[in-house]
């Protein structure tokens, strides 16, 4: 007749749970906007569309309540987390594969909301860029000059992909600038480009980063999120690049640079954090956070990708399971000795 | 008094809706029509009805007697006629009867002669068994003899006694007006247990957010002459479970394979303690307790209220709103729906809360489990709900239990912070359930196991007890043969000689012979259970399938692949083992 106690419930659900992931990412969205491109709001929109068709098409194959899974939310954040990832001038069939691709294959024939063993927001850049690995590296330009209709045409293949969109991440070009110096210049010597490089990370692309932190520190306000996976990703990668920059300053850029560019603060705080794919334990989320930071800097500083996120949160999904069951904390009662 | 507390992990705020019915003073709920007292009130064993249709009863008397160690006498509420002793539905979620005293009131609530004891005189294995007969048990909602946790153990000496008037659970008030309004004889009750357990420390427990009833406390312990510490603890559910409380009261905590016991540490409720005293000093046996009766109701209140009153009676008291749809009894994080508005109240009864979709809107859907760690964050023992959940799911009980299922309280906050709205606890209890009977099949079905091989050695040995005494006889009939051919004075030595031998070894011979007839014997069964289990699709033939089946078998028999034997001898295929 009536469901069991407890009949008192706290006022929440998945989709508010989503919600507030959105919310929480919109700071960093509203820099991106403002100080790289407006197109990513364009992007988030199709996106968006794109997850929520996927979504429905497969809801009705599998004759899942549709209205129901629909609201969750989790497609949303799954989509924005793929526009973000992507460069904001793809063309809207390269952000729509991918989408789809997430929804269908990485989450919905995995069983749908809850359990998908991988981020599929992270599958969907992982394919895109092994397939599409020039698109997937087409950046705009520091202070990209092009107005946003032209942007719009852009994304739709309506006008040509312009010399100002091919450029690459601060982190890419720091790389390859490195690369191709081969001793020549200097780490310092580069970030001292502030057309490229902003005040310390990338211009633009630093207050984008310090928006997700924000985003980030109010999730945990909220408790959407425990400190234990940004800390420990944030942690990981900054002992890493700072011993590294300490060993060779000429070479290795400065902790502070590899914070604030690349995907670095929307990993520690959104992707690692997903609780689907990754650990739940708190020594688990330690680990799960720490292996993230540590294989996202060696990827992109010694790897043949432009940012390690992605593969290295991938990585981590695959160990989350052994994680967990190793990591299993004493229950009440069973703390002392064996 | 400063004191340091400790911290449980988890827990969660509800809203904690008591305010409601904390407006008056504690009322008197009037004699109802019927009283329906369950004879089983109290964990352990039922009582044993001890009176009859018909008989007067006068209010206290005992109409149930203790039946064991862990058990608690049950008494008539009122004086009145005994309509019948029958079976009842219990206010209970499974929804079964149980043996029940119904007695009509007379009216006039008359005593049995009640005897205040100065249990100071009185061995304490006296206050025990008064306490027994009295029928005093937890009245925190686990209703456990009391006087079966008032024995202080040999190993371990008695550090703290925690008393519980945290009472955490929302709408229930019933403990904080008993505080506010008889905390003297709270106090005395405390003094009780405290003699018989001689515990090194008292400590009384209040959520912080009763100062009332902790002032009350604290000012009766002061009146009393007492030394007991009267601790407000922080409101957080569950503070008020007896592990939670112990644990923020003195940093122990108890793990569900250990009692309190073995750490020290004992736990009463302040109601228990109340009627504890009532009981010894006015030699008054619990028959009635304190109610909170709110939710859905124009006039929540607390009232006294007569063990087996009829719930909807009680109720009726309050003024239920017209969309009242059942009856909650115990609070909303841990109570159940009772199967029936007309069941009784019982000694576990503290709270009945008038339900409606109002006040506890119909849950969403259940989603599917998105691991966020809410469970595993609320949860006071530290458990994976999670886990459990998926466990319990995929009736993988093992793991369940690696998980610790059985150290789960059912206290709900799991359930109370999932944004899936997975109903975890009831996944819990079903697991739980499932796994105590499967063990309960196993242990039934190892006793027939052992039953069946127990019988079967009984009949081996039978036969051979029978085989040798046939050998026996046959020996004597040898010996007397040989005695009788030596008698007649034909016999030689020789013979002589070989007899004596021949007698001895007729009985090794009979039993080996009769050993061999009971193995041929099994293997003749054995084969006829064979023949009987044969596939049978053989039997329900037409005629000519039954020709031609008769045809195939006569060639199989012209070719001895078979015998033709068993069909001949259809007989021992009736014997069955058992
Ligand atoms: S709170 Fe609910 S959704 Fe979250 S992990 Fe626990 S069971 Fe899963
Ligand atoms: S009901 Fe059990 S699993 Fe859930 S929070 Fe309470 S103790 Fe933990």
């Amino acid at each position: 007749m009536f469901a069991p106690a407890p009949f008192l419930l706290k006022d929440a659900s998945v989709t508010k749970v989503m919600t507030q992931v959105c919310l929480a990412l919109v700071p960093g969205i509203a820099a991106y906007a403002w100080l790289v491109t407006p197109a990513i709001l364009i992007q988030l929109v199709i996106a968006s569309l794109a997850a929520l068709l996927a979504e429905a098409f497969m809801l009705r194959l599998q004759g899942k309540p549709q209205a129901i899974f629909l609201t969750d939310g989790s497609a949303i954040v799954t989509a924005w987390l793929i526009a973000l990832a992507f460069p904001p001038l793809a063309p809207w069939w390269l952000v729509v594969t991918g989408t789809v691709f997430a929804i269908v294959v990485a989450k919905q024939l995995y069983g749908g909301l809850g359990q998908n063993p991988f981020n599929p927001a992270m599958i969907a850049f992982a394919i895109c860029i092994v397939a599409f690995p020039a698109l997937m590296s087409q950046w705009p330009n520091a202070g990209l000059q092009v107005t946003l209709v032209d942007q719009i045409k852009v994304i739709f293949g309506l006008a040509p992909r312009v010399d100002a969109l091919s450029g690459a991440t601060p982190l890419d070009a720091m790389k390859t600038a490195l690369k191709l110096a081969e001793g020549s210049s200097s780490v310092g010597q580069l970030l001292a480009n502030t057309e490229i490089y902003g005040s310390f990370a990338g211009r633009g692309w630093e207050w984008i980063a310090a928006g997700y932190l924000l985003g980030g520190l109010w999730m945990w306000q909220r408790n959407l999120i425990t400190w234990h996976v940004p800390t420990a990703f944030i942690g990981a990668m900054l002992v890493l690049s700072g011993g590294l920059w300490l060993y060779n300053p000429a070479e290795f850029a400065n902790p502070l640079f590899h914070l604030f560019s690349g995907g670095a603060m929307l990993g520690a705080f959104f992707i690692a954090t997903d609780p689907v794919s990754g650990c739940t334990t708190p020594r688990g989320k330690l680990i799960f956070g720490a292996g993230a930071g540590l294989l996202a800097y060696i990827i992109r500083v010694f790897g043949g990708y432009p940012d390690g996120v992605a593969f290295a949160v991938l990585l981590m999904n695959l160990c989350a399971p052994l994680i967990d069951l190793l990591t299993q904390p004493p229950i009440f009662g069973m703390k002392d000795k064996a | 008094m400063l004191m340091n507390l400790f911290k449980f992990k988890g827990g969660v705020k509800p809203p904690t809706n008591k305010t409601q019915s904390l407006g008056k003073p504690i009322a008197q709920a009037p004699i109802p029509s019927r009283l329906v007292v369950p004879l089983h009130q109290s964990i352990g064993g039922t009582p044993r009805p001890v009176v009859q249709a018909g008989d007067r009863v006068l209010k206290g008397q005992l109409i149930g007697e203790a039946d064991g160690w862990i058990s608690a006498a049950v008494h008539a509420p009122t004086s009145g006629t005994v309509l019948e002793v029958a079976m009842h539905v219990q206010p209970h979620p499974s929804g079964l009867d149980a043996l029940c005293v119904v007695i009509e009131p007379d009216g006039k609530d008359e005593w049995i002669p009640r005897q205040p004891l100065d249990y100071k005189s009185l061995a304490p294995e006296q206050v025990r068994e008064r306490l027994q007969q009295a029928g005093v048990v937890g009245l925190g909602g686990a209703v456990f003899p009391t006087h079966g946790k008032l024995t202080a153990s040999k190993t371990v000496p008695m550090e703290e006694m925690v008393v519980n008037g945290a009472e955490c659970e929302p709408f229930i008030t019933c403990d904080d007006l008993l505080m506010r309004e008889r905390a003297e004889e709270v106090v005395r009750g405390i003094g009780i247990f405290r003699d018989l357990l001689q515990p090194k420390k008292i400590l009384i427990g209040i959520e912080d957010n009763k100062p009332e009833a902790a002032e009350a406390m604290r000012a009766a312990v002061k009146a009393v002459g007492e030394t007991f510490e009267v601790v407000q603890v922080p409101t957080l559910y569950p503070a008020g479970g007896a592990k939670q409380l112990i644990r923020v009261l003195t940093g122990k905590e108890v793990p569900a394979a250990k009692r309190s016991t073995d750490l020290g540490v004992q736990c009463f409720n302040v109601a228990t303690a109340y009627t504890a005293w009532r009981a010894i000093a006015h030699g008054e046996p619990v028959v009635s307790r304190l109610v909170t009766v709110t939710g859905n109701v124009a006039e929540p209140r607390n009232y006294e209220v007569l063990i087996g009153t009829p719930m909807d009676e009680l109720l009726k008291l309050a003024q239920p709103k017209p969309d009242t749809d059942g009856i909650v009894m115990g609070g909303p994080m841990m109570g159940f729906l009772v199967p029936a508005s007309s069941v009784p109240v019982v000694k576990a009864t503290n709270c009945l809360i008038a339900h409606s979709d109002k006040l506890f809107p119909p849950k969403a859907p259940e989603m599917p489990c998105i691991r966020c760690g809410a469970c595993a964050q609320a949860c006071p023992h530290e458990l994976q709900p999670f886990e459990m959940y998926w466990f319990s799911r995929a009736k993988n009980f093992g793991k369940t239990q690696e998980y610790n299922i059985f150290d789960c309280i059912e206290c709900g906050c799991c359930s109370f912070v999932c944004p899936s709205r997975i109903p975890l606890v009831q996944y819990f209890r079903f697991a739980k359930s499932e796994i105590w009977a499967r063990e309960r099949e196993k242990n039934a079905s190892e006793q027939a196991k052992a039953r069946f091989e127990f019988k079967q050695l009984r009949e081996e040995r039978e036969k051979a007890d029978k085989a040798e005494k046939l050998a026996k006889a046959a020996a004597a009939q040898a010996a007397k043969k040989a005695a009788e051919a030596a008698a007649e004075g034909s016999a030689q030595v020789a013979v002589e000689t070989t007899a004596a031998p021949v007698a001895e070894a007729a009985p090794v011979d009979a039993a080996k012979e009769a050993k061999r007839a009971t193995i041929e014997a099994a293997m003749a069964r054995a084969k006829a259970q064979r023949e009987a289990v044969q596939p049978k699709n053989t039997e329900h033939l037409a005629p000519d399938q039954q020709k031609a089946a008769d045809e195939i078998e006569a060639r199989r028999v012209a070719a001895h692949l078979i015998d033709a034997e068993p069909a001949a001898a259809p007989a021992p295929a009736s014997e069955k083992p058992e």
